[in-house]
């Protein structure tokens, strides 16, 4: 009993199933073998044949012709602000905002005189901690990413875990780099802006990549950095946060500040 | 210089940013993602079509498309694959047109009385040519691109998005707008449909390496 056509064209294309059992009939025929080969060369012919090459400058070429066709474009509506995810998103740091606000009103009836430093040091320590959480489960996304290998021979890598959850830590890394920015607290901002523009790659990959594709995003990754980047401001963020910590609070001013 | 230096700024940017920036309104950012992707749409948009016009002119119609569709495409997936997606339904269109102006030519029709599509193998097998003739690579590419042609324009994207592309079945489905198991038919009928077109030249096994590639 030979395989059929269609098994050896199967087998050839990498399918799965029974594979261990065609490849065994596969080493003890030489009849499929050869009928193997013959479907290989149609491959091999295929893989021969000649694409014109278009010239260097094929790109601009294309622009060029599109370019005038190309409709007026207007800047995105506020719709799109309001997709699930985003909502999701901005929903969570609006639940650490108010959690600041009550922890401030917690700690002002809780001490006698109200203390203006006293109320800055609790929303600092909030907010550094919430930064230091984001940045905590963004290294986590990019260290997954960055130390998986696909499996020899595995044609498609599964990232549609880490891209939800990427896309997820978009919404707040933008609010913070923000709050950054205002604050004009240039290395976090710019930390932030590089995380921002990583996580925004991976959120916008297929669920599936190619170990090609795969390896271009762990390039990107590694490329920029970013990874070190997000531990360095982690690290500071800690020594910051157990900075207001350690401060007695009568002792605390307000040029402490509010920076993240 | 201030333009060449902005220009060598947003060249380097990724699609995800060049994506957002075009949807802002900034056209020079959709320029980086013409430039980056043409070559790439080019060698699917020639190995479906079969000839550098009809590649050029899916190349230049998919950016089109895809930048009036950009909105619906924002965050969903990577720029590159999507737009390949348009290029190949376009090409898909650009075939079945062209089969029917051709069939309108009086040419031999590659359609039957009720409009579908029937097997032109037979056009392709010529058992008078000789293996001699055969092995010399011209005439080797000349017939495998007529195989290729006589492909229905289903199973010409199964097998060009297959095996040039590395593109997984669910993603040819996508494109077929079917399902896994039909499309891993549809790769399956045009293997075996450009095997039966080149088995009667034995010796094109041995001359497929010779043809050279420009790719």
């Amino acid at each position: 009993m030979h395989l059929t056509e269609e098994q050896l064209i199967a087998y050839r294309d990498g399918e799965t199933r029974n594979r261990e059992t065609f490849a065994a009939h596969l080493k003890d025929c030489p009849e499929c073998r050869s009928e193997l080969a013959r479907i290989e060369a149609v491959f091999a012919a295929l893989d021969a044949m000649p694409v014109p090459d278009p010239g260097g400058d094929f790109g601009q070429r294309v622009w060029r012709q599109i370019a005038p066709r190309l409709p007026k474009r207007r800047a995105r509506s506020w719709n799109s602000f309001f997709e699930p995810h985003r909502l999701l998103a901005f929903g969570g740091v609006a639940a650490l905002v108010l959690l600041a606000f009550f922890i401030g009103r917690y700690t002002r009836t809780s001490t006698t005189p109200p203390s203006i430093a006293s109320t800055g040091k609790t929303n600092e320590r909030v907010l550094v901690v919430a930064v230091g959480q984001h940045l905590g489960r963004s290294e986590m996304v990019l260290m997954e990413l960055a130390n998986a290998e696909p499996e020899k021979g595995q044609k498609l890598v599964n990232i549609s875990a880490e891209q939800k959850r990427a896309e997820d830590l978009l919404g707040e890394n933008r609010l913070y780099r923000q709050t950054a920015l205002r604050d004009g607290d240039k290395v976090m901002a710019s930390t932030l802006d590089e995380l921002e523009r990583v996580l925004l790659d991976i959120a916008n990959s297929p669920d599936e990549v190619t170990p090609a594709q795969f390896e271009a995003i762990q390039k990107r990754i590694a490329a920029k950095g970013i990874l070190l980047k997000v531990r360095v401001v982690d690290q500071q963020l800690q020594q910051r946060r157990q900075n207001v910590e350690e401060t007695p609070q009568v002792h605390a001013t307000p040029a402490a500040g509010n920076k993240i | 210089m201030r333009v060449s230096v902005e220009r060598a700024e947003s060249e380097g940017i990724s699609d995800a940013i060049a994506v957002e920036r075009t949807l802002a309104g900034d056209r020079e950012a959709y320029r980086v993602l013409v430039e980056r992707y043409s070559l790439y749409l080019y060698r699917l948009a020639y190995r479906m079509t079969g000839n550098a016009h009809d590649a050029e002119e899916v190349v230049q119609e998919a950016f089109l498309r895809a930048y009036q569709k950009l909105s619906q495409f924002a965050g969903n997936s990577n720029f590159g694959t999507w737009v390949y997606r348009i290029a190949a339904n376009y090409a898909i269109d650009r075939i079945r047109q062209r089969n029917v102006e051709e069939a309108r030519q009086a040419r031999p029709s590659r359609l039957a009385e009720d409009g579908t599509e029937v097997d032109t193998m037979a056009m392709i097998k010529d058992p008078s040519a000789s293996p001699e003739h055969l092995a010399r690579s011209a005439e080797l590419a000349a017939k495998m691109q007529q195989a290729l042609d006589s492909l229905t324009p289903a199973e010409r994207t199964a097998i060009v998005m297959r095996h040039w592309e590395g593109c997984a079945i669910e993603e040819i489905a996508a494109v077929l707008k079917s399902n896994s198991n039909a499309t891993k038919n549809t790769v399956f009928r045009a293997v075996a449909k450009l095997r039966k077109a080149l088995e009667p030249f034995a010796e094109f096994r041995n001359t497929a390496g010779a043809l050279g590639t420009e790719s």
